[in-house]
Order: C-alpha cells, then sequence, then structure tokens
C-alpha cells in the first residue's frame, strides 16, 4: 500500500488538573498519495485535534502514525521539525504569517530553516508565488494584502518546499465565499498535480471539492465517503 | 538556519521596537562607559608608577644613617652622623651581590649665576650615582671618578636649575656660586620627571662627594654620607645585597644581636611595587562597582527579552510549524540579545573612552586605553548578552508549537 499517511488506533487524551478528556477515541484511517481529503464534524468533535496529529505538531496519547512509511511516534523534537519541514505544508484558518515582513520572505522561510542557499531560495519562492497567482505582491507586507491574497501567501509557503502532504485546517474559515471558490479552486489544481490534500472544513461547498469526506462526532470517525 | 538570516531577523525586531531597543541598551551603555573610564583611570595611574620605577633605576636598595624605628616610632632617620663613605666603599669592595654603590650628601643652598639665584637640592655624590639611577646627560659630561678624586670644584646641572639659572644660554663650561664656592657647570643632565614623592628630581645640582664633603658640608663629620644607593647585579640577586650590606653593616658598626642597628635598609622598588599594587587593586575595585551597572543593564535586557519572548509567540509557533528546530529559535534571541548588548558596548566603549579623555584633560590625570580593556569590554557586553539572553531565549525554543501557534 502506497499511503502517504496512516494512523491506526489514535486516542489523545487532555488532562487538565484531575480532570481528563478524551479528544480522540481511538481513530484509524489511511489517506493515498494523491488524495484530497476533506474532513467534517460538528465543532468541538476533535478535527483539529486530529489535525495537529497529523501535523507533527503534537503526539496521540496512544496508537501509531506512520508518515511517508515512517513511524512518527519515536521521533525527537528536532526531528519532528525537521520532518514538519521537509514533508508537510500547512495552511491555516488564520494565515500566520509573520507580520512586518515582505511576503517572498514568508514563503521562504521554509527553505530557510532547510538550510537552502539565498539565492536558490529566492528562485523557489517567486515560483512557488506565481504558482498561486501573486506575480507583483511579492514586496508587500501581510497588512498591504487582501485575506484571500494573504492566504495564497500562506499556500505558497506550504509548497516551496514540495511538501508530500499539505494540511488545511478551516483555509477557507476567514473568506468570502467567492474568495473561498477562488482558493479551492487552487487546491484543485495543485491536487491534480499530484500533492496531497487533507482539509478541514464546516462548509459543505468548500467540502465539495474534495474527493473523499471524512467525518467526526466526539472523538470518532462516523463516516468515510468518497465521491 | 544561517548566521546571516538569523542576524537579519534579529536586526529586523531590534529595529521594530526602536526606542526600546534603544533605552533597553542604555543599561549595558552605562555599564561599559563606566568600566572603559574606571580601567582608563587605573591604567594611567599604574602607568604613572612604572614610570617612577624606571626613573629611580631598578634593583635598588637605599641605605641611609640611623634607625626607623624604635618601638614603631620613627626617631631621626638620615639625620645621624652614622654611616660614611668607608661604610660605602666596604659596600662594594665586599658585598658580591652589589654592582655598584653610591654614596651621597644632601644639602639646600643658593646656586648663583650672574644676577640670577635659585634655590635647590646640592647632591655630593659618585659617578656610580648615574650609572645607579640610569641617568645620562643631554649636554656636557658627567661627574667622573677623576672629579671626586681630585675633590674638583665642578658640577652637574638638573633641567630645573639649568633652566631657571640660564634660560636659553648654554651652561656647560659657565661658572655657578655655591655658598659663595665657584664651581664650574660640567653638563645637564637628561629630564627626570616627579619622584614618587611628588618632588621634582630635576630640581637638584649635582657635585662630587669629596668637593661636597669639604666646601659645603663643613661640619666636623666630613666623612659621613646621608645615603647610599646600591644596585644588585640582578633583580634575583637583590635580597641576597640587601643581606649582604646589612651584616657588613652590623659588622662595622659593631651590632650584635638585639641591638638597634644604626642604619635602615630600604628597598625601593618594593615600596613602589607595593604602590602599584594597590593602585591595581583600585582600579580593580573601580572596575568591578562599574559593572555592577552592567549587571543591572544585564537584567534590564532579560527582562525586555521576556517581554519580546511573549509578544511574539505566535510568530515562534509559525516558525516551528514550518520546520524551525528549539536551536533555530534560541539562537534566534541569543542573536537579538547578543546584538543589542554589543552594539551597547560599542556605544559604550566610545562613550568610556571620551569620558576618560575629558576626565584626563580636566584633571590632568593620565589615562589609558588600552586594546586589551577595550576588548575585554566587548567581550563582556557579549558575555552580558549571552548570559541574560539565555533564559528567554531558551523559553522561547522550548515552547510547545501548538500553544505557541495558538496563543492570542
Ligand atoms: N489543549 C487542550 N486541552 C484540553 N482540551 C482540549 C485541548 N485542545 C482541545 N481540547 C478539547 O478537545 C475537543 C476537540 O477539540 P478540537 O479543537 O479538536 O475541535 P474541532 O473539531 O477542531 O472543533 P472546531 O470545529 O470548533 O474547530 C474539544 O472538546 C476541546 O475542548
Ligand atoms: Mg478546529
Amino acid at each position: 500500500m502506497d499511503s502517504v499517511i496512516s494512523l491506526t488506533d489514535i486516542r489523545r487524551v487532555f488532562t487538565m488538573g484531575d480532570q481528563q478528556f478524551e479528544a480522540l477515541k481511538g481513530v484509524s484511517f489511511s489517506v493515498s498519495a494523491g488524495e484530497f481529503v476533506a474532513i467534517m464534524g460538528a465543532s468541538g468533535s476533535g478535527k483539529s485535534t486530529c489535525m495537529n496529529i497529523l501535523g507533527c505538531l503534537d503526539r496521540p496519547t496512544t496508537g501509531e502514525y506512520r508518515l511517508d512509511g515512517v513511524d512518527v511516534g519515536s521521533m525527537n523534537h528536532d526531528q519532528l521539525a525537521d520532518i514538519r519541514n521537509s514533508k508537510l505544508g500547512f495552511v491555516f484558518q488564520g494565515f500566520n504569517l509573520l507580520p512586518r515582513t515582505p511576503a517572498v520572505e514568508n514563503v521562504e522561510l521554509p527553505l530557510v530553516y532547510a538550510k537552502v542557499p539565498a539565492k536558490e531560495r529566492r528562485q523557489r519562492a517567486l515560483a512557488a508565488m506565481e504558482h498561486v497567482g501573486l506575480n507583483g505582491k511579492e514586496n508587500n507586507h501581510p497588512t498591504q494584502l487582501s485575506g484571500g491574497q494573504q492566504q495564497r501567501v500562506a499556500i505558497a509557503r506550504a509548497l516551496v518546499n514540495s511538501p508530500a502532504v499539505i494540511l488545511a485546517d478551516e483555509p477557507t474559515g476567514n473568506l468570502d465565499s467567492a474568495t473561498s471558490e477562488e482558493i479551492m479552486n487552487l487546491f484543485n489544481e495543485l491536487n491534480r498535480n499530484g500533492i496531497t490534500i487533507i482539509m478541514v472544513t464546516h462548509e459543505p461547498d468548500v467540502a465539495a471539492h474534495a474527493a473523499r469526506r471524512i467525518t467526526f462526532r466526539d472523538g470518532s470517525i462516523i463516516a468515510d465517503t468518497r465521491a | 538556519m544561517d548566521m546571516l538570516q538569523t542576524l537579519k531577523i534579529a536586526l529586523r525586531a531590534l529595529r521594530t521596537n526602536k526606542m526600546r531597543s534603544f533605552l533597553t541598551m542604555l543599561g549595558i551603555i552605562i555599564g561599559i562607559a563606566a568600566v572603559i573610564a574606571m580601567m582608563a583611570v587605573g591604567a594611567g595611574a599604574s602607568h604613572v608608577i612604572a614610570q617612577q620605577i624606571a626613573s629611580i633605576g631598578s634593583n635598588i636598595i637605599l641605605v641611609i644613617p640611623g634607625s626607623t624605628t624604635s618601638g614603631g616610632i620613627r626617631v631621626g632617620s638620615g639625620s645621624t652622623q652614622t654611616l660614611t663613605s668607608d661604610d660605602v666603599k666596604a659596600i662594594i669592595a665586599e658585598c658580591p651581590s652589589v654592582e655598584f654603590a653610591a654614596p651621597s650628601v644632601r644639602t639646600t643652598s643658593q646656586v648663583i649665576y650672574g644676577n640670577m639665584n635659585w634655590s635647590t637640592v646640592v647632591m655630593g655624590t659618585t659617578p656610580e650615582l648615574f650609572d645607579i639611577r640610569e641617568w645620562g646627560v643631554v649636554n656636557g659630561r658627567s661627574i667622573g671618578q677623576q672629579d671626586v678624586d681630585g675633590a674638583a670644584k665642578v658640577c652637574l646641572l638638573g633641567q630645573t636649575v639649568a633652566e631657571n639659572l640660564f634660560g636659553e644660554e648654554d651652561p656647560v663650561g659657565k661658572i655657578v656660586r655655591i655658598k659663595k664656592v665657584p664651581f664650574t657647570v660640567i653638563g645637564v643632565l637628561e629630564r627626570k620627571g616627579q619622584s614618587p614623592q611628588g618632588q621634582d628630581q630635576d630640581d637638584s645640582i649635582f657635585v662630587p662627594l669629596k668637593t661636597d664633603q669639604r666646601n659645603l658640608v663643613r661640619s666636623q663629620f666630613t666623612n659621613t654620607v646621608g645615603a647610599a644607593r646600591v644596585k644588585a647585579k640582578s633583580k634575583e640577586l637583590l635580597d641576597n645585597a640587601e643581606q649582604e650590606v646589612q651584616s657588613l653593616l652590623n659588622q662595622r658598626h659593631r651590632i650584635t644581636n638585639g641591638k638597634e642597628p644604626d642604619y635602615t635598609i630600604r628597598n625601593l622598588s618594593e615600596i613602589l611595587a607595593v604602590a602599584e599594587q594597590s593602585s591595581r587593586a583600585m582600579s580593580l575595585l573601580l572596575g568591578s562597582v562599574a559593572s555592577i551597572s552592567l549587571i543591572v543593564g544585564g537584567i534590564g535586557i532579560m527582562n525586555i527579552m521576556l517581554v519580546s519572548v511573549t509578544e511574539r509567540t505566535r510568530e515562534i509557533g509559525i516558525r516551528m510549524a514550518i520546520g524551525a528546530r528549539r536551536n533555530d529559535i534560541l539562537m534566534q534571541f541569543m542573536t537579538e540579545a547578543v546584538l543589542l548588548t554589543m552594539i551597547g558596548g560599542i556605544i559604550g566603549i566610545g562613550l568610556g573612552a571620551g569620558g576618560a579623555m575629558v576626565v584626563s584633560k580636566m584633571l590632568e590625570w593620565p589615562t589609558l586605553i588600552s586594546v586589551q580593556s577595550v576588548t575585554i569590554a566587548f567581550l563582556f557586553s557579549a558575555a552580558v548578552g549571552i548570559f541574560f539572553g539565555f533564559y528567554p531565549a531558551r523559553k522561547a525554543a522550548r515552547l510547545n508549537p501548538i500553544d505557541a501557534l495558538r496563543y492570542e
């Protein structure tokens, strides 16, 4: 099986003082290369918790997570940082661009940590920006860009290191429907070019762009359907 | 992450809050400026003392008549007649560790040239004195053995005396009168400057010992001398020389065990070494007081860096999500702190050097800014940055990526 991602019986228990809360109650699924998956579910159902684990930003309490065939559970901080850098691209609801930093430098950032030489860095960042349709906005700071443009910068940043998977947690949550549509079309184009995308969304219109839909409820998967 | 990029990020962060960066730096600026100024003043003092050590000559002991102490009280040293020219001759002849010994007789007198007159110190001595004190002539010749043997009425002028009596005129060959006795000037000595006791060493006239004893002192003890300078053959032999002189004089003066000696031996270099030590200790003390302000400045840096880490928690989260290792974040904040203190250090060095110059102008106190003190100050400022920047930077590096990303 050439699955890029495989989760096996993932549990995530949050402990607050003497209270315990199980946000994920044994989640298992795998995603093959080139898939476009939408994760849906009510608020508080554990979608973001699951995405954080997929993004190697958080560790499951129990269960196994294999990314690109590698068991992530046994990795240390630095190894996880390198995995995030080389195999994953993040797109957040709030864009999460660095303030007071030109767009192109935001896009370059993953390459900075990958120790790519400055010249090549700039070339690749400009190419990624062109790819998402941001020509001419290279030197704008985030505050000088519209919401849709900021999200494009974030997508360019996620793309620039040619990751195996793009993880997007409510990427259109802060955008109007027309802009959401543009962003989703961009996702579809990237997906056609072979990039695996896993995206959390509340909107059925947005989810309709994905070929597969996983639905969460109370920390468990209740549906996994393909269009 | 490469150093250049780290530096660029740190500079951008500092520029974002210019006023805050400057105020934070101010603590370091003041601290470093104080340290530099204090070290400059201290080094100036040490330099003066070192010059004085050089001016009295090296490896010298001074023998003066009379005992220094009697039950802790100094009694008339130099005023008694217990040390003679023969003692000095014996020292030269019998003490193997001694290279030179020179007796001297000191009186004060009016010296007259034409219608000019000047009150100064007249020293009767032998040629060895100038070897011991490493004191040459700039004009004419020095006192020779034949002058002493023949009790020649010749004299050697210190710079101050030459200036006051002769002005621009060349004194060599001219006749001056000391206590109505005419002396021919045979030479003028090099400028020597102040003695450790603050006397003008150039305000003196030297005459051959025998001439002095016969014509100027005119007491019944014509063979006595006021002091003898003894130079050891080397620094290592200084203690030996002192012991040899002591046992020789004890024997010659019949001083047995328990009896108070009628002479005193002083080690001039030792006295100055003590002075130098205390000046060192003083500058060290001043330096450490100044470095307290550096520590206060460092705490200011730490405080601001902690604020900065909190303010930029989100940025840290983004960087971590994108692949920054803990070490990258640590280095980023450390660089910022060290940059802050190093820039502060450079400004402080400039300010401290300027301050030291002003002090030396206004108080006429020599100051010395050494490469060493600048290097130390610079490294110290960097060290303050590393030390006080480490905790905030580590706090940043240890942040949990999710918590940092979610931070509002
Ligand atoms: N750090 C935490 N500590 C304690 N509980 C947490 C923590 N993070 C999440 N939870 C809990 O886990 C549950 C799942 O949260 P999660 O953020 O995954 O929901 P979600 O499906 O993304 O919701 P939404 O659609 O509103 O974003 C919630 O009940 C939440 O309160
Ligand atoms: Mg969520």
